[in-house]
């Protein structure tokens, strides 16, 4: 069943409260969740002061001020610093962001950092995210196709593929699935938004021919129809795509073809 | 301890090739109840603090017996797939999710057969 409270291990406790730094002019408050696999303890949250005043504008910025002039055991996943890679997602005020692309400004008073909601934890603000990029392995995320190969290139119309907009700019950050109630209760076999969002890129790739196998594939009571259309997902992603309307067509074409 | 692969895991038994039957049925049952509830209240709510008889005597009439028979139908195959979905979100487990769904079929079939059988038995006034 679901379960409505953590485990024992997984309760999380009140951690240091690491000193301000001397001279500072405009301080804010990071609260870090912190949990290191090697020691045992039970996960905590940590207590942080920045001073604005010699800070970049993002809550990466922050982040890697703490590690760099704080606290360099913090651990955290960043590469791109500009919302291209999707590496740097993670929970800031509630809400599953990137923190590169987030500014510390647009938290109202202190700043709360967690990892992506229900997933393991390899260390700190770090997720594991094994299962969620085999799952998006799991629907062939390549165009398949069965005619001779052009010479040249495939083909494809300006409107056909302006089809694509909105969906190909998904960067895998996981943002929306970790979001999804749905994904939460049933990881295991609901595809979540984010491989669904990409399932349906490729089902409607004007140039794709397995359109039908694919649709084949998501047509399962688990992998597509967990989705309720709770929507977290679109109003979570960092990249401002609509993962829920994507879901929404799939569906709509599993019923045209039975009509 | 399993050496299973992420990817076999993720794939795990593959597609079951069903759930849009479910989704649509559930949404055209939906779409169906708003006007066959009204038809079915109206009547009803009419008859409202006039005791038994009153009651009986709507649905001795065939269109009334029929709307109410509709809707009973209806609305306990929607109950059936709706129920069916919280407990396939909710109920984790293979042998519990198993009972809990043999549960809500027998419970909602049982239901509606009831209540579509009283209805025929008062329009035949048996």
């Amino acid at each position: 069943m679901v379960e409505f409270t953590l485990p024992k291990n997984s309760k999380i406790r009140t951690g240091k409260t690491w000193p301000k730094p001397e001279g500072a002019t405009r301080l804010k408050t990071f609260h870090i969740y912190r949990w290191n696999p090697d020691d045992g303890e039970n996960p905590r949250v940590d207590t942080y002061f920045v001073d604005l005043a010699t800070c970049g504008p993002m809550v990466l910025d922050a982040l890697i001020k703490i590690k760099t002039e704080i606290d360099p055991t913090l651990t955290f996943r960043r590469s791109c610093r500009e919302g291209i890679c999707g590496s740097c997602s993670m929970n800031i005020g509630g809400q599953n962001r990137l923190a590169c692309i987030h500014g510390i400004d647009e938290e109202k008073g202190d700043v709360k950092i967690y990892p992506l909601p229900h997933l393991d934890v390899v260390k700190d603000l770090v997720p594991d995210l094994t299962h969620f990029y085999a799952q998006h392995a799991s629907i062939k995320p390549w165009l398949i196709t069965e005619s001779p190969t052009p010479e040249k290139e495939w083909k494809q119309s300006i409107e056909d593929r302006k089809k694509l907009d909105g969906l190909y700019e998904c960067v895998m950050c996981a943002s929306c699935s970790t979001s999804c109630p749905s994904y939460w209760w049933n990881p295991d076999r609901y595809l979540g938004p984010a491989t669904l969002l990409h399932a349906y890129r490729w089902i409607i790739d004007s140039r794709d021919e397995a359109t039908g196998e694919r649709l084949d594939d998501l047509e399962d009571p688990f992998k597509v129809y967990r989705c309720h259309t709770i929507l977290n997902c679109t109003q979570t992603c960092p990249k401002g795509l609509n993962p829920a309307k994507a879901i929404a067509e799939i569906k709509k074409l599993h019923v045209e073809r039975t009509l | 301890m399993s050496y299973m692969t992420d990817y076999k895991r993720a794939r795990g038994l593959g597609s079951a090739h069903e759930g849009t039957h479910h989704f649509w049925i559930q949404r055209v049952t939906a779409v169906a109840l708003i006007p066959l509830g009204l038809l079915f209240i109206w009547p009803f709510a009419a008859a409202l603090g006039e005791g038994a008889e009153a009651a009986q005597a709507i649905y001795r009439n065939g269109w009334n017996a029929f709307i109410a028979i509709n809707f009973f139908v209806l609305t306990f195959w929607h109950l059936k797939l709706g129920v069916q979905v919280v407990i396939e979100d909710y109920v984790h487990g293979k042998g519990r999710r198993l009972r809990f769904l043999l549960a809500n079929m027998y419970f909602c079939w049982g239901m509606g057969l009831a209540a579509v059988m009283a209805v025929v038995k008062i329009w035949l006034g048996a």
